[in-house]
């Protein structure tokens, strides 16, 4: 990979020191754009990853100012586009954004809870050069799937599905699994089947931003996910060839962290709606960061010289037991967002490591979740939604 | 081996959803689908630039590969690229 040969590298808030050839040479370029493109949405998820006050982002970026990003980002090499939010839909100018990131040779993913959409906008779409439509699921029941999504979306989103196929796209199914829908498995997988999809992704819940939040209410138990776990493969057995299931098992039940974005500045830029560019759509909430606007640099500039993005690359920044670990090239120590949500320390080992000394804190978590789904109904913490009220109250805004 | 999926006959597409492009960052040919991208070995490179320009079967694709590179005997790298292609869903027969 070249990168540039220039100085624009500072030091590493993290480290003090100067960056050495090793960090500079191992910048890779960007691959994956991830485009927030706006908070707005008509759902209210409750294990929403967009930051608990994303009530207070009033001003989006204009359309002349996304495509500029899509520019820069594929110049510099990026080939994949999320298409992402709140709800994309809710952009008037989608349509003129698919199009010219699709001339710029983006393989362009419209990443959307299916409401907004009809089956005429998704031809259209196709016919600007959209690649890829996920339909994200709340569950495989209308009931559950309305009371997950905070609104009566679910015979929508089955339209929807068929319509995305009907336009000639791959059906993508995205279902987001928790402890109040991950028994529902066999249900969702019948649900994707009957409609035809080509993938269908099983999407742990993260515990990030409203997640996190809710984290008590959300988070499965070891005996649910043993369960989910073998009728996944069940399924993706008897799919060879049809449908592919993607399956991925929640990382508070693994020993190891998941390689969390394939490394801290790597591979995936994500812009968020006021143009904020950030190496994972978390990292927003980390202390310390500088928060680079594409608005006021490049984004060479923020990519190759921020201290944001330089910050966890590379090594030098690990603490113990990563540091000497001899699997520190297999996740780089895990998710900082996580290490900072949990210890409070950004550089620390991902909790989800046994190997960390704060694993504890992980199991802990679980058990807390265990405690809280004993509970009966009416003494039981009510998941908290995700809309600009909670957002303004919880955040004082 | 399975049963084989090709032969001079068959026209190979590629899958729903797959995307192949020149990416000059990575100085290779790709093939771009949902949320993920694989880059492709020269060899690769031409046969799915084939498969993706025009439909063709695998005879009259053989035979235009052969002339582009000087009469190669290429046959058994092709049905066996084409096999592994097929078992990583990147093409189907049409």
């Amino acid at each position: 990979m070249t990168t540039t040969g220039s100085d624009q590298n500072k030091a590493p808030g993290s480290t003090g020191g100067a960056v050495g050839m090793n960090v500079r040479d191992s910048i890779r370029q960007p691959l994956w754009l991830l485009a927030e493109l706006t908070y707005a949405c008509p759902l209210q998820c409750p294990y929403c990853s967009n930051p608990m006050d994303f009530a207070s982002v009033k001003k989006e970026l204009t359309t002349e100012e996304w495509i500029n990003v899509f520019r820069q980002a594929r110049e510099m090499g990026a080939t994949q586009l999320g298409l992402s939010g709140g709800e994309p839909l809710t952009r008037p100018d989608l349509i003129e954004l698919i199009r010219e990131a699709r001339n710029l040779g983006f393989y362009t993913n419209l990443i959307t809870s299916g409401v907004g959409l009809n089956a005429d906008k998704a031809k259209e779409f196709k016919e600007a050069g959209l690649d890829h439509i996920q339909v994200s699921f709340q569950a495989s029941s209308e009931d559950l799937n309305n009371l997950i999504a905070g609104t009566d979306a679910f015979q929508h989103k089955i339209e929807m599905a068929k319509a995305v196929k009907a336009a000639g796209y791959p059906m993508v199914l995205c279902f987001v699994t928790h402890r109040q829908n991950i028994d529902k498995i066999d249900e969702i997988l019948d649900l994707a089947i009957n409609l035809d999809a080509d993938y269908v992704e099983l999407a742990t819940t993260q515990y990030y931003g409203w997640a996190m939040h809710n984290r008590d209410q959300l988070l499965p138990m070891k005996e649910q996910l043993v369960r989910a776990e073998a009728i996944a493969h069940e399924y993706q057995e008897k799919q060879k060839g049809n449908m592919k299931i993607y399956y991925v098992v929640p990382d508070y039940y693994e020993d190891r962290p998941k390689a969390c974005m394939n490394g801290w500045g790597n591979v995936f830029l994500t812009v968020t709606p006021d143009g904020t560019a950030l190496p994972c759509h978390a990292a927003r909430e980390l202390p310390g960061m500088e928060l680079p606007n594409v608005k006021d640099l490049s984004i060479k500039e923020i990519w190759e010289g921020s201290n944001d993005f330089n910050r966890f690359r590379g090594f030098d920044w690990m603490k113990e037991p990563c540091r000497s670990c001899d699997e520190k090239e297999k996740d780089f120590g895990g998710c900082r967002c996580q290490a900072y949500m949990l210890t409070g320390d950004p550089a620390m080992a991902d909790p989800v490591c046994t190997k960390s000394p704060d694993h504890h804190l992980i199991l802990e978590a679980i058990e807390n979740g265990r405690q809280e789904a004993e509970k009966p109904a009416d003494i039981a913490k009510p998941l908290v939604f995700r809309n600009p009220k909670n957002s303004k109250e919880i955040c004082g805004l | 081996m399975t049963d084989r999926i090709f032969n001079a006959d068959t026209t190979p597409v590629l899958a729903l959803g797959y995307r192949f492009q020149w990416e000059p960052a990575q100085d290779c040919y790709v093939l771009l689908y949902p949320e993920g991208m694989v880059k492709l070995n020269p060899a690769a490179g031409e046969i799915l630039k084939r498969v993706s320009e025009k439909k063709q079967t695998v005879g009259e694709l053989i035979a235009e590969l052969k002339e582009a590179f000087n009469g190669a005997d290429l046959d058994d790298d092709v049905y066996q690229f084409l096999e592994e292609a097929h078992d990583n869903d990147w093409i189907r027969p049409e």
